[in-house]
């Protein structure tokens, strides 16, 4: 443990700085995880009052450093200088106690508790008694959600929020530390345009206030009004910062990218005319709130060889309407499915996989992968049938179809045998196509299919959904980054609050369009 | 990162190295420890917890436990040792029906298997926590051995049976056969077959074994089964080796095959482990228990050397996977 004065002047400075700079600085910062060099010497200024707008796609390192200003993991190598300073941070708590919070994008609150005990969690107001003391704290949260105009109860319990509001309730408990830094890790992925216009307005209040906010965002479109500064970092590489007055949309892509985009994007494959999939009227009641629908009267349909875009904001229900396609929630679902013209019962994943469906999961280590097993136990996990007789496994046959797919996907493994756990991201969302494509799908369900990987594994990635279009697979792919989605389908659904809210055929198609569909609260 | 499926397999061996440096010191401290007698004794003892801890090694593996595998080991072997004594009385059809030696054993597996089944139906329909459900389940089998038997011993079952205990083969006992193969036979189901593959991932990560398609609420079902099943083997064994079903048999012995299914290396998260280390879980247990006998270490001693061990085995294999 570190004690808890932490920040205490390094040994470079003995006698303090005599001008101490009010900053927050990441220098040379560099981290691994097993399998993938997360971040490569990596610089990162914010000033007191500035608003520092940290840029790069998806992989490019950008929530690694965040989690390393606020605690949650110590780099490998590197400093961070708080004011001129050194500081370590043990924790998430000697952070914050050093002035450093931070709006996670993934969303940190507990369902079950209210709004205004998420917002105090962990430093509630007690009377003399030691008791909570609900009065208190249920007008400060008030305070707070007027402040952020949340028109809501502070006594309603999170999970009854819609996602956007949950976003809202993460960024008043940042807020309420009146830290002197903030981290704002994508903080409009799931909130209204209104929400955003209050947002921005605090955050001008804030950088008065002298408060300094890293902002991570791939929404080139907000910097104008907001950036005092801007961070570039690729492939957990740092590229460039500058004055955001200095810099162009165009320079900034560049920067981001780091290569044209066409090269990115192989798109070689054209739809055939024979429909694979027609999805009715599909529904999906609710989990936790009664009478509101997470997917609601969704209907489209894919074609052999066609390349399908799904795109939504976080909480538009791309996922959940992918979990109902593959059977997840059979109580909860209304609608029809049919393949190649059959009406199919899908009341199970089991029954999905038989009907021709397939479906890469979002989150590939939570749900795509058994980690401990290795590549060959993971590739035939769902088709072991082949693989058996009589329930005795024969492993000749089973290595025999994993080396197919490990050539044929370019997946790069030591042995058939290594625990797919030691395998970098794109090598395991490979792993994870070639199990699907081992039960010989007609449709292939790919959610977000290069969340985290570098670019190049992507590159790859689309190439081989490229290829698998050409080869007559059907493939629907949910993906929030609009660039891949606008580089390799063939036609792209909006999805917003669990409706279509528009449909662009191929070259149709720009980035403010599909935006503007996809904010909550926009339906036509 | 190459260096760590090597950690792993230093890890299994662990447990062998262990065994050895055991087997090594007690035969230098007693000479009576390595002789065939007191080695083919000391397999014996252990042939009871083998066939418990290769049920437990599959629930454990599944991401479950079971708790009522003594209870169930009660249960079994007084149910067998009472239909072979006294028959079955149908009262409503007024008849007796009696049973042979190969149909009590049969009846005594079954009644194994099925508890185990309500053990497995707890955890999938109704989804209770396996700690839980196998936790009533504990009372519950136990309760019924107390009401079947009266709460007295039931005795005198006859040399037939008491050869499945006594008896030997080639010159060894014949529960070391039975456990013996019984061992061959899971490794095999583990090793080779659809199913030990889908429990592998079923333990090392459900959500994925939904995902892809497996049955796995028929998995876990049949897991528990099979536990259920071995547990009435070992009620058997303790039976006939015993000429008596007693209403308190098995009592504390699934902490005892939890510590083997440990020490062997099985992660009790599920999804990672052998029969293998199983088997050495359990040779190190009656190693150590012998061992200590052997040196007149005194039993409560013994109790609290059993569990430094299990808290040592654990410890080190937390600090190999810890390393990623």
């Amino acid at each position: 443990m570190t004690p808890p004065d932490s920040h205490r002047i390094g040994p470079i400075s003995p006698m303090g700085p005599i001008n101490p700079i009010p900053a927050l600085e990441a220098r040379n910062i560099a981290k691994s995880f097993p399998g993938v060099r997360a971040l490569d010497g990596v610089h990162l200024t914010v000033r007191s009052g500035r608003l520092n707008a940290l840029l790069g796609e998806n992989g490019a390192g950008k929530s690694t450093l965040m989690n390393i200003l606020a605690g949650v993991f110590p780099p490998d190598t590197g400093e961070i200088l708080l004011d001129g300073r050194p500081v370590q941070f043990a924790n998430p708590r000697t952070a914050r106690a050093a002035g450093i919070s931070i709006i996670f994008q993934e969303l940190n609150l507990v369902p079950h508790l209210s709004i205004a005990e998420n917002i105090f969690l962990g430093r509630e107001p007690r009377t003399r008694l030691g008791l909570l003391d609900y009065t208190r704290l249920n007008r400060e949260a008030a305070a707070l959600l007027a402040e952020l105009e949340l028109d809501a109860d502070p006594r309603t319990p999170v999970g009854r929020l819609r996602v956007g509001a949950q976003q809202v309730v993460e960024i008043a408990r940042a807020v309420s530390f009146r830290s002197r830094f903030i981290i704002m890790d994508e903080p409009t992925s799931a909130i209204t345009e209104h929400e955003i216009a209050v947002l921005f307005r605090l955050i001008k209040r804030l950088k008065e206030r002298g408060t300094g906010i890293i902002y991570i965002t791939h929404k080139l479109d907000e910097l104008p009004q907001i950036a005092d500064d801007i961070t570039v970092f690729r492939d957990g590489r740092f590229i460039a910062a500058k004055p955001f007055a200095e810099t162009s949309r165009e320079e900034m892509v560049r920067l981001m990218v780091g290569r044209e985009l066409k090269e990115l994007f192989p798109k070689t494959s054209t739809p055939g005319t024979e429909e694979v999939l027609r999805v009715s009227n599909l529904s999906l009641r609710h989990p936790e709130r009664a009478g509101d629908f997470a997917v609601r009267d969704v209907s489209f349909s894919v074609r052999r060889g066609e390349v399908l875009g799904l795109f939504g904001l976080m909480g538009a229900g791309r996922t959940e309407l992918f979990h109902t396609l593959f059977g997840l929630h059979p109580e909860l679902a209304s609608g029809e499915i049919s393949i190649e013209g059959q009406p199919v019962s899908v009341r199970s994943p089991r029954a999905a996989i038989a009907a021709g469906l397939a479906l890469a999961p979002e989150d590939r280590k939570g749900e795509g992968l058994v980690l401990l097993q290795s590549v060959a136990e993971n590739t035939t996990l769902a088709c072991l049938a082949q693989c058996s007789r009589g329930g005795i496994l024969q492993p000749g046959r089973e290595l025999a179809l994993t080396r197919g797919y490990v050539e044929r996907l370019r997946i790069r493994t030591p042995s058939l045998h290594q625990a797919v756990r030691y395998l970098s991201g794109g090598n395991q969302q490979k792993v994870v196509l070639a199990k699907w494509l081992a039960t010989g799908p007609k449709v292939l369900l790919l959610d977000e299919p290069t969340r985290g990987i570098d670019i190049n594994a992507k590159k790859e990635i689309y190439t081989l959904i490229d290829e698998l279009a050409r080869s007559g697979l059907a493939v629907v792919m949910v993906s929030s980054e609009l660039p891949e989605i606008l580089g390799i389908a063939d036609r792209i659904l909006v999805l917003a609050e669990g409706r279509l809210t528009a449909e662009f055929p191929r070259g149709a198609a720009t980035e403010e369009a599909i935006l503007h569909a996809a904010l909550p609260g926009n339906r036509n | 990162m190459n260096r760590h499926p090597c950690l792993e397999k230093l890890a299994r061996f662990q447990s062998l190295l262990a065994l050895v440096l055991m087997v090594m010191a007690l035969s230098l401290a007693s000479p009576n420890f390595l002789t065939v007698e007191n080695i083919l004794n000391v397999l014996r003892q252990i042939s009871i917890n083998v066939c418990l801890s290769l049920g437990m090694t599959l629930v454990i593996l599944s991401g479950g436990i079971d708790l009522s595998v003594g209870s169930v080991l009660a249960l079994s072997g007084a149910v067998a040792a009472g239909l072979l004594k006294n028959g079955l009385a149908l009262p409503w059809f007024n008849l007796l029906v009696q049973f042979t030696v190969p149909g009590a054993i049969v009846a005594g597996i079954l009644v194994g298997a099925f508890l185990g089944g309500l053990n497995g139906l707890s955890v999938t329909s109704f989804k209770l926590p396996p700690f839980v459900a196998t936790l009533g389940m504990l009372s519950i089998a136990r309760g019924f051995t107390m009401l079947w038997t009266g709460g007295f011993p039931v005795t005198g079952l006859g040399d037939t049976f008491g050869r499945l205990g006594t008896g030997h083969a080639l010159g060894i006992p014949t529960p070391v056969w039975i456990s013996a193969l019984l061992v061959v036979v899971f490794i095999g189901l583990t090793r080779r077959t659809r199913f030990g593959r889908h429990l592998y991932a079923v333990g090392g990560n459900e959500r994925a074994a939904i995902l892809s398609g497996l049955a796995v609420p028929r998995i876990k079902l049949m897991v528990y089964a099979l536990g259920g099943a071995l547990a009435a083997v070992a009620g058997l064994l303790v039976t006939a080796r015993l000429d008596s079903a007693t209403p308190n048999a098995g009592l504390g012995y699934e902490l005892d095959s939890i510590a083997a299914v440990v020490i062997g290396g099985t992660s009790l998260s599920g999804g990672r482990g052998s029969i293998f280390g199983t088997v050495l879980g359990c040779l190190i247990i009656g190693v150590l228990n012998d061992g200590l006998f052997l040196l007149n270490v005194s039993p409560f001693w013994q109790q609290v050397i059993k569990g430094v061990v299990i808290l040592a085995a654990v410890a080190m294999d937390k600090m190999g996977s810890r390393k990623d």
